[in-house]
Parts: structure tokens; sequence; C-alpha cells
């Protein structure tokens, strides 16, 4: 069993860091601390997709200078770039339309700023 | 034209791409070689989707790989896993196409008017045609991972354009709390990518299906998909941020929104049925999918009939429509594993759940952007302050009747051709479902009426004295809809025959999704 954890860690803490974000997405008003649960979120997901591509033993799959012996599929890697190219895109829109909501209503607060109900 | 229909399914994909980042350098040109080049594009890609409609209905499964020799060689030199990008095009991927072509098209039309007033023209034409490039590849793409990032493309473009009027505090919050929505909706289906991708050790859906085990894994793996596409596509309870955000999104963007959450709709019956297909503990899914359709259908229309806004009383009217089409295919869903009944009523309910959606995606942008070219003209969405509007916009008055006939179902129109066809099937697997359903329909003309009167009718108001009939390219847009409409009234069993049953099946034969894939070998 004890051996099994230092594998594990990685995933553990994907699941720490969702967990963190989805308390910060379901309790804080903040809107920028909103959208710091999502970069969370995102960070959590990341890391549970690159530890997805560990194999014990295997290369990293990097052509230069590449010791012997077997080399990971880089699959696992590419979609994890992606989305992080992804999750730029969308936080840099989030806080531009913050920016937008804080000139209009002056508040950060989102039961404050909210002008739909119903 | 053979190579064209050979690489259509990247091209309907890739035009609308390069033209979106060629609109901003031809627009600092010239502001009429920027519209050309939108309507042009986009009517090219519509003439490309209906030849790839039509090489479908006669060969069957279209696979596109990418950068292989040749684009049918999904597995070369006798691999055991697909590694390149594939596209998958089947009846059911090219009736949505469809949808998405002639909307996307009627939209453009509509907007060169109706944006004709703002600032930043460009930029609004560039996320337009990405918006459109994410649809397609969301319907078009036979890859999981490829499935979120063309939902992300759609819902960054999609935010963006909602609070694209930057000047009213309601649209930045719509868009706000719609990209609020898609990141977190985007993750939780990443996760689920995920974790397929640990145990199968690949990403194509027809591959996954092949391979599907439905260990507990795989059971997280759905719940954790069909959350995320539920929040997308703004199911109850669910639906908090659906009317906020397409209340204030400029009304031809309103009637794209609505076809993008049609697609988050079809990535559940994909999954569903392509993915997991016969492994899926049907009876227990197709229920959750009934109970999400049925609520969202009551809970829609109920808080439709409150609103005093005329788009957030459409939008409450489009998620309450959705709950039919959850219905028909839940049910369908529900009796997979049992044969003899998906062939007396299961294969009709999901006819009439996917049938829904084509008229659905007709009437609803309809009536958005009938809503839409009220707000033009008057400047206001409250349907209090509008009055006698009939007098002047006669044609405006037409599409509104259309629109309003075909969402309650009145015979002779389409809405009721395809309500019947899910009432009939569902009565036969329980009969609460259909009495549910028909009372909602009532319910919609009810409140549907009520509208009509409050903008239309009465006499003419002091303050709408002088107000003219929309432009022309509105008019256009419209018109196309209503066309689509009355085509689909008077023809329902040849659509029904030609396009919806298609579809259908393409849905429940797994075999022939995952042939595509795997049968591929040949070198």
């Amino acid at each position: 069993m004890m051996e099994y954890i230092p594998l594990n860690f990685p995933f553990l803490a994907a699941a720490l860091l969702v967990g963190i974000s989805f308390y910060i997405l379901i309790f804080k008003r903040n809107l920028i601390k909103l959208i710091m649960g999502i970069a969370i979120l995102a960070s959590g997901v990341n890391l549970f997709l690159v530890a997805l591509g560990y194999r014990a033993g295997g290369n990293a799959p990097i052509y230069t200078d590449v010791p012997e012996g077997p080399m990971v599929l880089p699959v696992p890697q590419a979609l994890t770039l992606t989305s992080i190219v992804i999750n730029v895109a969308v936080l840099a829109l989030m806080l531009t339309m913050v920016i937008l909501i804080y000139r209009h209503t002056g508040s950060l607060d989102s039961e404050k700023s909210r002008k739909m109900k119903g | 034209m053979a190579a064209l229909i050979t690489h259509s399914p990247i091209l309907i994909i890739a035009i609308p791409l390069l033209a979106a980042f060629l609109t901003l350098p031809i627009g600092m040109a010239s502001k009429k070689a920027r519209n050309a080049l939108l309507i042009v594009s986009l009517a090219f890609v519509t003439f490309l989707v209906i030849i790839l409609a039509r090489d479908i209905s006669i060969n069957g499964i279209h696979i596109y790989t990418l950068g292989a020799t040749s684009p049918e060689l999904t597995l070369p030199g006798g691999a055991m896993v697909p590694i390149r990008i594939i596209l998958e095009v089947d009846a059911m991927s090219i009736f949505m196409g469809i949808i998405w072509a002639t909307v996307s098209l009627a939209a453009a039309i509509f907007s060169l008017s109706h944006m004709a007033s703002e600032t930043g023209q460009n930029r609004f034409y560039t996320l337009l045609l990405l918006m459109v490039t994410g649809g397609f590849g969301m319907m078009f793409t036979g890859d999981l991972f490829n499935l979120f990032v063309f939902l992300e493309i759609a819902s960054i473009s999609g935010a963006a354009l909602i609070a694209f009027r930057t000047r009213f505090a309601d649209a930045v919050e719509g868009g706000f709390k719609y990209i609020v929505i898609s990141a977190v909706a985007g993750l939780i289906f990443l996760f689920g990518v995920g974790l397929l991708y640990a145990q199968y050790n690949s990403l194509n859906i027809g591959f996954l299906a092949n391979a599907m085990q439905y260990s507990t894994l795989d059971i997280i793996a759905l719940t954790l998909f069909l959350v995320a596409l539920t929040i997308k596509t703004g199911m109850v309870p669910l639906h908090m941020w659906y009317p906020d955000s397409y209340t204030v999104a400029p009304a031809n963007i309103t009637a794209m929104l609505v076809i993008t959450s049609h697609a988050c709709m079809y990535a559940v019956f994909r999954i569903c049925f392509s993915l997991y297909g016969i492994t899926l503990d049907a009876t227990t899914v197709g229920w959750i999918i009934v109970i999400i359709g049925l609520l969202t259908m009551f809970v829609g229309v109920t808080m439709a009939v409150f609103q005093t806004d005329v788009m957030r009383f459409m939008s409450y009217h489009a998620i309450s429509q959705m709950g039919y089409m959850w219905m028909g295919v839940g049910v369908g869903l529900a009796v997979l594993g049992n044969p003899e009944a998906l062939a007396t009523y299961g294969r009709d309910a999901i006819s009439g759940g996917i049938f829904h959606i084509l008229n659905h995606a007709m009437y609803k942008p309809l009536l958005f952007m009938t809503a839409g070219a009220l707000f033009h003209r008057t400047g206001t969405r409250d349907l209090n302050k509008m009055g006698g509007l009939g007098h002047n916009m006669k044609f405006t008055l037409i599409l509104y009747i259309i629109g309003t006939l075909s969402i309650a179902g009145i015979p002779p129109l389409n809405g009721f051709a395809s309500k019947f066809l899910i009432y009939e099937s569902v009565y036969q697997f329980n009969p609460v479902l259909a009495v549910v359903a028909m009372l909602v329909s009532i319910i919609t003309l009810a409140s549907f009426t009520k509208a009509f009167q409050s903008a239309f009718t009465g006499p003419q108001l002091p303050e709408y004295k002088d107000v003219k009939e929309v432009p022309k390219p509105m008019l256009i847009g419209m018109g196309i809809l209503a066309a689509g409409i009355i085509f689909t009234s008077i023809f329902p069993g040849l659509i029904v025959e030609r396009i919806v049953n298609p579809a259908t099946d393409a849905l429940i034969n797994q075999a022939a999704y995952v042939n595509g894939i795997m049968g591929g070998g040949m070198p």
C-alpha cells in the first residue's frame, strides 16, 4: 500500500486543487476571487492530465540527447499545453469583463453588481 | 468536385476560421468588401454542407483523417490505435451542420443592419466567424479532446459577442456569467476526458466505444460529461445563467447561441449513444435525461409567463422547448437495450426529439430576431412599454406570427409535426410524460399570445408613430428562417424520411460509428 502513495501523489494534489476551487466558486462573492478559483480549477485539471503522461521507466519525449529506452507518448503533454493556452484566453477575457463591470457598477461583489434577477 | 467533397469536412471548419482573420485587414480597407467576404464565405460553407449531406446520404459515414496520405486511412500501417486527428461526419453530425450553416448565414445577414450603428464591427465579424468555426468543429469531430477545444472556441467567442455592446452594464454581466459557466463546464469536461484517456490511452470516440468496459471510472467520466454539458446546454436545475446571457446579447447572436446550446445537446447524445452505447445502463441514464427534460420543460415555461422583457421571455421559452428534445431522446435511450420497444416507439421518440431540434432551430432564432427587430426600432425590450407596433412593422408582425404558431405546435406548422411525434411515442412509454408535454405546449401558446398582444396590437402609441419597418437585410435574415419553417411545414414527411430518420439511425447504430474508425486499417 505504502509504495503507491508517491506514485499517486500528483493525483491527490490535483483532487485537492479541484476541491479548493469548488469551495471558492461556491462560497466566495468577490469576482476576482471567482476568477482565481477558475484558475486553480484549471491548474488542478492540467496537473491531472500531465500526471497521466508519466510512465515509470519512460523517457520524456524530447529528441535531443535522448537516453536509451522507450519514450512516453506525448499526448497528455500536448493536451495540457492546449488547455493552458485556452485557459489564458479565458482568464484574460474574464478579467477584461471584470474591469468593465467595475466601471459600470463600482463594485466587485457579485451580489451588489448584478442587475438581472428572476 | 470529388476532391471538394472529400475535403469538405475540414474546409467547412477552416473557411470560417480563415475568413475570421481576414475580416480585420479587409475591413480596414473597405466595409463593403468585408461584408461581402462574410456572406460569401458563409454561403460557400452552406453549399459545402449541402453537397456533403448529399454525399453522406448516398455513401454513408464520411471520415477525414488530418495529415494522412488518404483521408480514409484512420489506422496507418496496421496500427491498433488511431493516432491522428479524425473528423467523423455521420448523418447526425451533418444534420446539426445543416442547421448551423443555415442559422449562422441568416444571423450574419441580419447583423449587417442590426449592428450597423455599433463601433468595432470588424472585430464583431471576426468573433462571429470564430463562433461558426467552433460550432462546426463540435459537430464534426470524432475526438473527445477536439470536442473540448471547439467547445471552448465557441464559448470564448460567444461570451465576447454577448458582452459586445459594452456600454450596457447588463450586457457585460451576461457575458461574464456565460464565460464563467463555460470555463467551469469546459474544465469538468476535460477532467472526464482525462479519466477516459487514463484507462484506454486514446481520445478517439470510435476507438473508446470499441474498448469501453463501463467500469466505475467510466461511470464517473460519464457523470462529469453529463454535468458539464447539462450546464452548457442550460437545462434545469443548472439554467440560471441562460436567460441572463441570452437576454442581453445582440438578437442575431442569441439566435446563434441557441444553436451552440443544441451543439452541446448533440454532444450529450453522441456521448450517450456513440461513446457508451449498449454498455451503458440505458434505463437509468435514459430516465435521468427524461426527468431533466421534464423539469426543464415545466420550469422554463412557468418562469416565462411572468417575464416582461421580451428577450428574457423568449429565453425561458427556449429553455422550456429544449426539454422536449431531451425527453424524446431520453425515452429512446431508456429502451435502447430492448429491441422490441425500440422498434415500436423508441425510434420514433428519438426521431421526434431530433426533428424538434430542427424545428426549434428555425422558429426560436426567428422569434429572437423579431424581438431584436422590435428592440432595433423602439430601443426597449420591455413589453409593457411597447404597443401598436403592428401598424408600422407589418413584415415583422407576420414573421412573429409564423414563429408563434410554430412554437406553440399549432397544426399545420412544423412545431406540431415534431411535438405530435413526441407525444405519440412518449405516451406508449409513460402517459404522464405526454400529458405534461401537452400542458406545457398550451401554456406556451397562452404566453406567446400575451406577448403578441402587448407588442403588436392595440392603438398606435404616440412615441412609436414614426417607427419604420426594419431594413431589408434584417428581413432577409428572418425570411430565410421563415422559409425554412414553411418548407418543413408543407413537407414534414419528406424531412423526417430524408434527414431526421437517417440521423436517428446514425445515433442508434453504434457499430457503424465504431467501424468508421476501426475499419479504416487498409493501407
